[in-house]
């Protein structure tokens, strides 16, 4: 069949690749390719539109993996939109556009072969405000899980043992998981949208000012959960609090009307940036 | 300051007020307005229930009977009696145009007042009430001996007693101390033998009557066929055999049914009206007696809740006026149930769509205001519409499909609860679209966003999160639509209520729920009762207590869903958002 009419031959196989292709992404891991490092994100002369303003100019930045990475420079220069890019979550707003590009293990999050789902599955989000389900605690953690189809009770308790722990909420919460998530303070609830955030084990965790909202002592346990957490993931972190982003980060990037300005180790930034503005950031004389 | 108090004229328009004014804040008049508008409505609907729960009730209650009698040289007279027996049901003033100078004059008040009495008797009377001048009025007494008895025509009959005639034993006199036993013994067995008669007539009779209607569209199939074919006529053949059978089925119960009939003309009570007739009825004819006049105040509530009791669960009879509404609450429920199911799917579905997939622009907008621009259609368009489509339309296209053989008899192609359930749910579709619509917009964002971000799919965050959280705010619109479907009357005129079903819409007979039957409803019975009925003074009271069972009926609908809604409100969303 094939014989008779070879043109046909190369349509069957680009459908073929394509599937291929899919599976191959789905079920990409670290350690099952070497060369292939699923925590690695490379920002390529990024820019970012809603409508017709452009909020993003051509940003270029390389994060590393298992690195704490943080987001600062004054309101509305463009972090919440360069974080949301990453797990693709501004799909939802009509009218935008982009250019450049934003490769995360060497792989587009724009690429067409790609599905927007698999690819928000292995990227755990933390929003700024926190945002528990209407559901019991228990729920709340393993929704990544059920939406994915995994409906093993074992598998489940497991995996709210371990983000719960992961999350430093277990000790607090594991006589009460079949309660409502909302009976929760506001800084345990916080920390159950981390739970619930890395409960699929993601390669990458993406926080939207996640303390903004909280009382210094919880503040104090989410920043020591950021140190925990980043042996295993790649995280990261906007923050408007200059202590914060000097205590838990190892790599920061200021922003300053869509603009990259400086991006370097946490320590040069505030100890020694290159860049005047930077300067006056850091040192609070603008902000 | 000067810009301020312009202002503040500006929002207050008094004109004769001075200028500089009292100092009172500019919003405080309004205050008062805007309460008295809560005010006089509420006021409104308070009297108007207080008028329907106080009528609507004392209907039940056994009054005391009142022997009225009149001033011999007074001008008042009942068929020619000075004396005439009866519930005194109010007192009020006569018309001023009534009275004669000399009424209108007098110094007793009394003069101007008229009593109304239900006599009952409409056999005897020709009718059940009558006014009679208070002024002329000597004296009003109590006798012990009264007999109140319900009966299966012609209304209540009130009486002395005389005697019992029977069949099989000497006559038993009123004051004979087995009068009171015999006659209550009597009409239990009446009342056994008449329940009796109903399940064969209503049941057995009626089953066959149905399997005979269609084995007799199978014969007509047969009959105008021009030429059978070997096998058909042998299924002619079996048909008019199963026939024979149900004939001889059907005579001995007939019979039997008949012969019951018979006993229930053996036994008669001869009683005296209060003009001095001694009259009789057969004992058949009674449903239950009392002696208004002789019961305790427990006997008396006892035989008020049984009142009550044979309303609720009792047939209609005598057009109506008499009897239960069983039927028409029946229907009432049974077609708000369709109703809402069929409304909800729909209702819920396109809310959905409009809300979470639809792309926001002119034509989603204008989609809306179409909507909302529905729930303003006055109803009777809708029921015009489901005469128009769903009956004629899609029931007489499902009759040529599939009950070709009962035709020109209409089976679907005729109004029927079904078509009155969906014409109801179209009326009401656009109240739960927009309270689904609200309910769905009220869920935060940032619970769809954290859905999304654990790689949920859209469909997946509705249907997990979205729905679930709004589920209280839909069934509120579910109770506001069922709550306007139950109180519906003038579309389901046109669709299938009627004011005498032979049958119920659900009952034993397979294949137990009939959709094409049609039903009773409470609205429609009372606009049947107050303004078809021959009597409407008599029809009164039946309209107050069917008024009070629709506007139950309607809470306690609303109730049931409220109390769901607050399940579902613990258990899917415990906090505000
Ligand atoms: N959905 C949106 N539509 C249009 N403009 C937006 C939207 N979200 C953010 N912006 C604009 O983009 C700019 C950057 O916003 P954002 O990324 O939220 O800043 P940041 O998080 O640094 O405070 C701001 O000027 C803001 O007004
Ligand atoms: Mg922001």
């Amino acid at each position: 069949m094939n014989e008779a009419s070879p043109d046909s031959a190369p349509a069957v196989d680009v459908a073929q690749a394509v599937r291929q292709r899919r599976v191959e992404v789905a079920q990409r891991k670290p350690e099952a390719d070497a060369d292939v490092n699923l925590q690695h994100i490379q920002v390529c002369n990024y820019s970012f539109f809603y409508g017709t303003t452009q909020v993003l100019f051509d940003v270029n930045m390389d994060i590393p993996e298992r690195r704490v990475t943080a987001l600062i420079g004054p309101s509305g220069c463009g972090k919440t939109t360069l974080l949301r890019n990453i797990n693709r979550m501004n799909d939802l707003i009509d009218g935008i556009r982009h250019q450049g590009d934003i490769l995360i293990g060497g792989q587009s999050v724009y690429d067409r072969y790609l599905e927007v789902i698999s690819l928000r599955k292995r990227i755990g989000m933390v929003f700024q405000k926190s945002n528990p389900f209407p559901k019991t605690i228990y729920e709340n953690i393993v929704y990544s899980l059920r939406v994915a189809g995994r409906n093993k009770k074992a598998e489940l308790d497991e995996t709210v043992e371990r983000s719960l722990r992961g999350a430093a909420l277990w000790d607090e919460v594991k006589d009460r998981l079949k309660e409502s998530a909302f009976s929760l303070s506001g800084g345990q609830m916080q920390r159950l949208c981390i739970a619930r955030a890395i409960a699929n084990r993601p390669e990458i965790l993406l926080m939207d000012e996640p303390c903004s909202a909280l009382d210094p002592v919880a503040t104090g346990k989410i920043e020591d959960l950021i140190d925990e957490l980043k042996k295993e993931y790649t995280i990261i972190i906007v923050t408007h609090n200059m202590q914060q982003a000097a205590r838990v980060s190892d790599r920061t990037a200021f922003f300053y009307l869509g603009k990259l300005i400086e991006y370097d180790d946490t320590q040069t930034i505030f100890m020694n940036p290159a860049e005047e503005q930077t300067e006056a950031y850091v040192s609070g004389r603008f902000g | 300051m000067k810009q301020v108090d312009d202002h503040a004229a500006q929002s207050t328009p008094r004109p004769s007020a001075p200028a500089s004014g009292s100092g009172r804040p500019a919003g405080e008049t309004y205050v008062w307005v805007t309460g008295m508008g809560l005010t006089v409505g509420l006021t409104m609907i308070v009297l108007l229930l207080a008028l329907v729960v106080y009528n609507g009730v004392s209907v039940f209650w056994p009054r005391h009977v009142a022997l009225v009698e009149f001033q011999d040289d007074g001008a008042t007279r009942f068929r020619d009696g000075t004396r005439a027996l009866g519930v005194i049901l109010i007192e009020q003033d006569r018309d001023m145009r009534d009275l004669t100078p000399e009424q209108r004059d007098s110094p007793n008040p009394a003069d101007r007042r008229e009593k109304q009495l239900f006599l009952g008797n409409r056999d005897a009377f020709g009718q059940s009430f009558a006014y009679f001048s208070a002024g002329d009025i000597e004296r009003v007494s109590y006798p012990e001996e009264v007999i109140r008895a319900e009966r299966m025509e012609w209304g209540d009959a009130i009486f002395f007693p005389i005697r019992l005639e029977l069949q099989d034993a000497d006559p038993i006199e009123a004051d004979d101390p087995a009068f009171d036993s015999t006659l209550h013994k009597l009409v239990d067995e009446v009342n056994a033998r008449r329940a009796a008669i109903t399940r064969i007539e209503r049941h057995a009779i009626g089953q066959i009557n149905l399997q005979m209607r269609d084995l007799e569209l199978e014969e007509r199939f047969y009959s105008r066929q021009d030429a059978l074919t070997p096998e058909q006529q042998a299924a002619r053949d079996s048909v008019r055999d199963r026939m024979e059978q149900l004939r001889a089925k059907y005579e001995p119960l007939a019979a039997e049914a008949a012969a019951l009939r018979a006993k229930q003309e053996e036994n008669r009570l001869v009683y005296r009206l209060v003009t001095g007739d001694e009259r009789s009825m057969p004992l058949g004819q009674v449903v239950h007696y009392y002696y208004p006049n002789r019961l305790t105040l427990a006997g008396r509530a006892r035989l008020f809740a049984g009142h009550i009791w044979g309303f609720l669960s009792g047939y209609p009879r005598e057009a109506n006026t008499e009897g239960g509404i069983f039927p028409a609450i029946f229907g009432t429920f049974v077609m708000t149930l369709l109703m809402s199911v069929a409304v909800m799917p729909f209702g819920i579905m396109a809310a959905i769509y409009l809300r979470e997939y639809a792309k926001q622009g002119p034509l989603v907008r204008a989609v809306r205001i179409a909507i909302n621009n529905l729930a303003g259609v006055p109803s009777i368009v809708f029921g015009i519409f489901g005469l128009g489509f769903f009956v004629y339309f899609v029931g007489g296209n499902i009759d040529r499909v599939f009950y070709d053989r009962a035709l020109p008899t209409p089976t679907f192609g005729t109004p029927g609860i079904l078509w009155a359930a969906l014409t109801l749910a179209l009326m009401t579709v656009p109240v739960v679209i927009v309270a689904t619509e609200e309910a769905l917009a009220a869920v935060p964002r940032g619970v769809r966003e954290g859905s999304l971000a654990c790689g949920a799919s859209k469909w997946q965050t509705i249907r997990y999160l979205v729905l679930p959280a709004s589920a209280p705010g839909i069934l509120t619109g579910l109770v506001l639509a069922m709550a306007r479907g139950a109180g519906e009357v003038a579309p389901l005129m046109l669709v299938g209520v009627v004011a005498l079903a032979p049958n119920l819409p659900v009952d034993a007979i397979f294949p137990f729920i009939h959709l094409e039957r049609k039903f009773m409803h409470l609205g429609f019975h009372i606009y049947d009762l107050g303004f078809q009925s021959p009597d409407s003074e008599a029809a009164k009271p039946m309209v107050f207590a069917t008024t009070l069972v629709l506007i139950l009926l309607v809470v306690v609908l609303n109730l049931l869903a409220i109390l769901v809604r607050n399940h579902l409100r613990k258990k899917y969303a415990t906090d505000k958002f």
